[in-house]
């Protein structure tokens, strides 16, 4: 059902609105709404009812273990929800003066400070508004620094196969040809194709380490090397710096500029699909060119640098200073876990992804990289599976919901056939470990001897599988049933 | 330690089964060159109870202003019932609805929202959200140079009429691709771009003209001329709207003979509070034709393997994660709880309730206009107005802004940050949530900060 059609003419929620209706408004007639907007027309109990009931049709962090390899679903505080809606940050206006926004600014310029010293980077801007617009942050910035040295040669990004969707998406959208250079068979970068690939056309190269197939890359200096003494820069995806928070430093291994997913590493919430944070941080000779604003501290009192301090930044990337509500709650979780819980985020990661690598391996399952250590993530692969019984990575996920397991990531990275990429973080417990890896043996049972089974699933949730070409091809993104609809009153 | 369970029976134990001595011997690949030793810039671990002191205190500090500024980001009342809903568990912690048999509540939600933005807009395809409206409105200009097959010249004309910011953001994402953003300067008097003013195109190759309503002066645009003018040009028509203002205003569906091609705009009226400019969402819809070349995620509804209707992400075919470097573009994500408030929000307050906010804040603006008036105080611009008006100070706007922010009153934004013509203007906006009373606090405000600054 859904909330249109429980509307019924008339029927409101009254003390939503102002209660006396205004006085027609002097609209022009030709700027003029001909019709009232069909929106639903319910009371407030029929709209908490039905998104109430809505919310438990939907697996999260809260109801479920989510092994999402590359996603890090760890707990989400509620501290964090709770104090970055305190009234005083919610009702702050973006353009408010700098001297009735200091207690707001004071902990953007210090969530600014701390991911510097986490990352090893010299400046960090909190502007970008996602993962996705970090990395164009980044790589504007790295097309900005060859620019600003007369370098235009420089046209091409180095990009992995094994990285993610976004990084060539990213290229491309900063104006790049993106080269790809394969992955050796451990899993690392291969070093032949690279040192074949840079020379004075390239202008970087994208890269995750602990990389997406879930192993540290450990040439990083070398790929360093290369890349800087052929004039490139080197990018970061902080995708999976939940691996090796507080252990190393990006910037330490060679990084010129990295973007992070606070709603990753530092805990703010997915939200069903975001809104997420894309703080950007970079080495020195890229500190003119970050995104603004950036909060700056001059004495005891904090101000917003804007093009006007910073001239060759590569500018704005969202109306106002990103989202700050998010870096917000980003803040909280860095001081409720202080220097001494950083370090242990990656120790508990990485002790809960080699656990579950070792229990899944004992059960039967394959590794795609079965000689090396895992970092706080790692791969399966079901080719085998997939060969001798017909069972399919998707079918080993869909058959997870089942058991009340979110599904890993399927079919990522894709140089790896039938591959689920795990990844359990360090805020689930054994006991929730040791649960999901009895519901996998007993899905490669259920593989092995009845396999329509798993096939078929899953069996439990509001839906089965889904007609995925229906809804392309017979597209439908809106209700176009009608209710009520009355002139402008 | 925060947040993790482990107790030391349960490391040993999976340090057994992993075959490992310590935990630190699962780091054994990471050169010891790399390591580092402590994190000094991070201050040590606070509980949550000092914590929660720390953060009361800064928001205290903050102190609570009476505010009259917009420029792009609206007070409103928001029912309680909106971010209750919306920060229940299943909704905050949930993951992006790729395995849609487990997401169904997001999915529904949102096909529900889909369904509302195209009702206000008066396109039939929307998105599930981009970032914000500035963002969108680059986003839409990447689409309109790849849906308008004809045009060669990848020119897009942009009104300074539209929001400053949102200038500057589109002009950081299109930079590098080659599109040439031609800024089209509005008319001084009514505050407007005149509609002859873009006679000087004509004949040429134009992509897109950007329209928009009302623009960033809180003025309404002549939409209907501007529209009919980008189809007779051979361009594409961007609209970039305040939602709420949607409620009284044409729909960009129904903008000219043709209505708008695509429509973006800040979504955040709908239910996001201010929280420091985000996070916010921006909308975008667009006719049929260009649904392929939308950005971002969209939600079908389809039939599942026994006949049951349900939602999936759908046209996925578009995306960064299956096109990699052809995309349409790199976003991944979308303002997924955001949108779940905004969906909230405007089933709460229906087509009436949207329609009595939307009214107010006009009538407000044009009540708090009538005092400034009668008080010698001048609009800058003639054009008619949705919520925010331009007035003249006869004063430096900027430091008349300060001294009424030190009496506790924000007054609104002033014009000379973005127009060295326009030092003496601060634009104003009234919303529903003022009374009588505050209006008055602020023309009294004004008239003392003006005295004390002229």
């Amino acid at each position: 059902m859904l909330i249109f059609e429980l509307s019924r003419p008339g029927r409101r929620a009254t003390s939503q609105a102002p209660l006396a209706a205004p006085a027609a408004p002097a609209v022009p007639e030709r700027f003029r709404r001909g019709s009232r907007v069909p929106l639903p027309e319910v009371s407030e109990l029929d709209v908490v009812r039905h998104y109430t009931r809505l919310s438990q049709k939907n697996f999260s962090i809260d109801t479920h273990f989510y092994p999402l390899g590359s996603c890090t679903m760890k707990y989400n505080p509620r501290a964090s929800n709770t104090l970055a809606m305190l009234p005083g940050f919610l009702r702050r206006h973006p353009y408010a003066p700098d001297q009735a926004s200091q207690g707001f600014m004071a902990c953007m310029y210090e969530l600014q400070e701390m991911l510097m010293d986490v990352t090893g980077m010299k400046r960090v801007s909190l502007t970008p508004m996602a993962g996705a617009q970090g990395e164009f942050a980044g790589v504007a910035m790295i097309r900005a620094y060859h620019r600003s040295r007369g370098d235009e040669a420089r046209t091409e990004i180095i990009v992995p196969d094994a990285a993610h969707g976004t990084n060539p998406a990213t290229a491309t959208m900063c104006g790049y040809t993106v080269r790809e250079i394969p992955t050796d068979a451990d899993g690392d970068v291969n070093m032949e194709a690279l040192k074949e690939a840079v020379g004075p056309t390239t202008a970087g190269i994208m890269l995750t380490n602990p990389s997406t197939v879930g192993v540290f890359e450990r040439r990083i200096k070398e790929i360093a090397e290369v890349v800087h003494d052929a004039g490139g820069l080197l990018y970061y995806d902080g995708a999976n710096l939940n691996a090796i928070l507080g252990k190393v430093r990006p910037g330490d291994m060679g990084f010129d500029v990295i973007h992070m997913n606070l709603h990753k590493t530092f805990s703010t919430p997915h939200g069903g699909g975001g809104p997420g944070a894309g703080a950007v941080g970079v080495s020195e000779r890229l500190r003119p060119f970050v995104p603004v604003p950036v909060v700056d501290k001059q004495g005891d009192a904090y101000r917003w640098l804007t093009d006007k301090d910073l001239p060759e930044s590569i500018g704005r990337l969202s109306a106002f200073a990103g989202n700050a509500g998010v870096l917000l709650r980003a803040y909280v979780y860095m001081r409720l876990l202080g220097r001494e819980g950083m370090p242990r985020v990656a120790d508990f990661s990485t002790l809960n992804a080699n656990y579950v690598m070792a229990r899944l391996k004992a059960k039967g399952f394959d590794l795609a990289f079965p000689n090396r250590r895992a970092t706080h993530e790692f791969i399966v692969t079901l080719r085998r599976q997939a060969k001798e019984n017909g069972v399919t990575a998707m079918d080993v996920a869909k058959r997870l919901l089942d058991y009340g397991f979110h599904a890993p990531t399927t079919y990522f990275p894709l140089l790896v056939p039938e591959c689920l990429l795990l990844e359990p973080t360090e805020t689930e417990s054994k006991e929730t470990l040791d649960a999901f890896v009895e519901a996998m043996g007993q899905i490669l049972d259920e593989a092995r001897n009845d396999p329509d089974t798993v096939k078929g699933a899953p069996y439990t949730q509001p839906n089965r599988r889904f007609d995925e070409v229906r809804a392309a091809k017979e597209l439908d993104v809106a209700w176009s049933g009608s209710i009520r609809e009355a002139s402008v009153g | 330690m925060p947040f993790i369970p482990h107790t030391e029976s349960d490391v040993r134990e999976m340090l057994d089964a992993i075959g490992a001595d310590s935990v630190e011997a699962l780091f054994d690949e990471i050169p010891s060159a790399l390591r580092v030793d402590g994190l000094r810039g991070v201050p040590p671990a606070m509980s949550e109870m000092e914590v929660t002191r720390l953060m009361e205190a800064r928001a205290g500090e903050d102190a609570t202003c009476l505010n009259f500024i917009g420029a792009g980001a609206y007070e409103h009342h928001i029912p309680a019932a909106v971010w209750q809903i919306a920060t229940r568990g299943e909704f905050y912690s949930a993951y992006t609805p790729y395995q849609a048999e487990a997401s169904q509540g997001t999915l529904q939600l949102i096909y529900e929202y889909q369904t509302m933005m195209s009702r206000l807009t008066g396109l039939p395809m929307s998105n599930a959200s981009l970032y914000d409206g500035a963002s969108a409105l680059a986003e839409a200009v990447l689409m309109a140079v790849r849906a308008n097959r004809k045009s060669k010249a990848r020119k897009v004309l942009m009104p300074t009429s539209v929001h400053p910011a949102y200038r500057a953001v589109t002009r950081s994402i299109v930079g590098s691709q080659g599109i040439d953003l031609v800024e089209v300067p509005f008319d001084r008097a009514s505050g407007r771009v005149d509609v002859a003013s873009l006679s000087g195109f004509e004949g040429g190759d134009v992509t897109a003209l950007v329209i928009p309503q009302p623009n960033f002066f809180g003025v309404m645009e002549e939409v209907d001329a501007l529209t009919d003018w980008a189809h007779a040009n051979g361009a594409q028509a961007i609209g970039v709207v305040n939602p709420v203002s949607l409620a009284l205003l044409k729909a960009p569906g129904e903008w000219g003979a043709k209505g708008a091609d695509m429509v973006v705009g800040e979504g955040q009226p709908l239910g996001a509070p201010l929280s420091s400019g985000g996070p916010y969402f921006g909308f975008m819809c667009c006719r049929k034709e260009h649904v392929r070349q939308m950005p971002g995620r969209v939600v079908g509804r389809t039939q599942d393997a026994d006949g049951r209707e349900g939602f999936v992400l759908t046209l996925q075919a578009r995306e960064q994660h299956i096109r990699r470097s052809k995309a349409t573009s790199n976003i991944c994500t979308n303002q997924g709880l955001v949108v779940t408030a905004a969906t909230i929000h405007m089933a709460l307050l229906g087509p009436e309730g949207l329609e009595r906010v939307a009214g107010t804040c006009m009538n407000n603006t044009a009540a708090l206009v009538e005092k400034l008036k009668a008080k010698g105080f001048e609009v800058a611009f003639s054009g008619e107005r949705f919520h925010e008006a331009a007035i003249r100070l006869g004063a430096d706007a900027e430091q008349v802004m300060q001294r009424m922010a030190d009496e506790g009153v924000l007054g609104g934004y002033p014009l000379g940050r973005d127009d060295p013509d326009l030092k003496d203007v601060l634009l104003l906006c009234v919303t529903e949530t003022k009374t009588e009373a505050d209006l008055d606090a602020y023309v009294e405000a004004l008239e003392t900060a003006v005295s004390s600054v002229r």
